[in-house]
């Protein structure tokens, strides 16, 4: 299929199968997938500034279908949602900052790809840790607790004492987030979050989903599930913004985002029903896999010079 | 109250449900190809050339739109194969 406005040749069953698999994973782990969209959009010969717009794009409506269906799973916290969407759109251009500071200086390849292999190893490191030792607390506390679809949700973490103490920090103004069960947390704290989240879309490209999920967990405390859907809901803000960003420098071909989209949007029901059947500690540990992806992609254009 | 959960034979049943739902979405997915994007590649590469502002709009719109229709058509189809709601 030709897609006028990249000027390019591809296969619509490959952006759907693409879209799909990603769909699964962004519905599941609440992530955008851009570490698999953005190699699989070049891998077919899309020009980089095509495969970073468009998948953009389509991680746009991937989200809405993911974010619709973990909502009516009682998944998503709007007004965290909403309260993260400005700290991450503000740490997004931050980001975008940053690495035109770098591009000036003329090391931005390498330290990016510095930064972010060290960001990725550690968050899965740091994951394998917390989702393992939960694993086994809950396996010596309670041997034959597992009844698929309702205890799944009742989450335990194991870093939970760091998190008490971190929503225990009385800097105004505080606020509470009842549909997460958390009564009273710094807006800053969670403004921070999201800035941070932001900082790292912007500096090292797509949704940074693979970091603001842990610290929605890890950092706020918020249960897993909800973690997965109301991270889903901020990416509609902050990757619409992207988007409309990319579009006007020309860098979108809407076509081929529409296009994957069809597999995406049942990729993404899939993934998001999935999600009941598996307790929080599990869909934890199930995401470590996808930074070591990232770091994976990034250490293989390190060494070969070749951007996936 | 015993209650006995045919496992096999539920996942058995999802499956085949879900393969079912494919098939139909595929066919549905294949005329949208032809009849939406067909008709709307040239409309698209002139706002992409000349009005990229209004463009970028677009782009918001549609893959919202898109979004919106297709997770309620796979919704409804989900329902039909399965007889209710997830």
């Amino acid at each position: 299929m030709f897609f006028p406005i990249s000027n390019s040749h591809i296969s619509p069953v490959y952006l759907a199968a693409i879209g799909f698999l990603i769909g699964i994973l962004g519905g599941f782990f609440g992530v955008g997938g851009s570490f698999i969209a953005g190699p699989a959009l070049r891998a077919v010969g899309l020009d980089w500034n095509f495969a970073v717009g468009t998948d953009l794009a389509h991680i746009v409506g991937k989200s809405v279908v993911a974010a619709k269906r973990h909502r009516a799973l009682g998944n998503v916290d709007l007004k965290l949602g909403l309260i993260m969407a400005v700290g991450t759109m503000g740490g997004a251009e931050v980001g975008a900052q940053l690495i035109q500071m770098l591009k000036r200086a003329g090391n931005v390849n390498f330290v990016v790809s510095i930064v972010s292999i060290a960001i990725y190893l550690s968050i899965s490191s740091f994951m394998i840790w917390e989702a393992w030792r939960t694993l086994q607390y809950q396996k010596r506390r309670r041997p034959h607790a597992k009844i698929p679809g309702t205890a799944a949700k009742q989450d335990e973490s194991s870093f939970s004492h760091r998190t008490a103490a971190i929503q225990r920090l009385k800097i105004w103004p505080m606020i509470s987030l009842p549909a997460s069960g958390v009564t009273a947390i710094s807006l800053w704290v969670i403004i921070l979050v999201s800035f941070i989240g932001g900082l790292f879309s912007g500096f090292l490209g797509g949704g940074a989903g693979y970091i603001r999920m842990p610290m929605l967990v890890y950092v706020l405390g918020i249960p897993t599930h909800l973690a997965v859907g109301t991270d889903l809901f901020e990416i509609i803000i902050s990757a619409s913004y992207g988007t409309f960003s990319h579009a006007i420098k020309g860098n979108v071909d809407i076509l081929i985002a529409l296009v994957m989209h069809t597999g995406a949007a049942i990729g993404a029901q899939i993934g998001a029903i999935s999600t009941q059947y598996f307790a929080g500690p599990k869909i934890r540990l199930a995401f470590v896999p996808l930074p070591l992806i990232g770091a994976a992609i990034v250490i293989y254009t390190l060494v070969t010079g070749h951007k996936l | 109250m015993a209650h006995k959960s045919p496992t096999k034979k539920e996942k058995t049943n999802t499956l085949r449900a879900f393969l079912v739902e494919l098939g139909i979405y595929a066919v549905f997915v294949t005329g949208y190809f032809f009849l939406v994007l067909h008709y709307l590649s040239e409309w698209l590469q002139d706002l992409h050339l000349n009005h990229v502002r209004l463009y970028a709009l677009a782009t918001i719109v549609l893959i919202i739109g898109q979004a919106v229709l297709l997770e309620n058509v796979t919704t409804w189809l989900l329902r039909l194969l399965r007889g209710r709601s997830e």
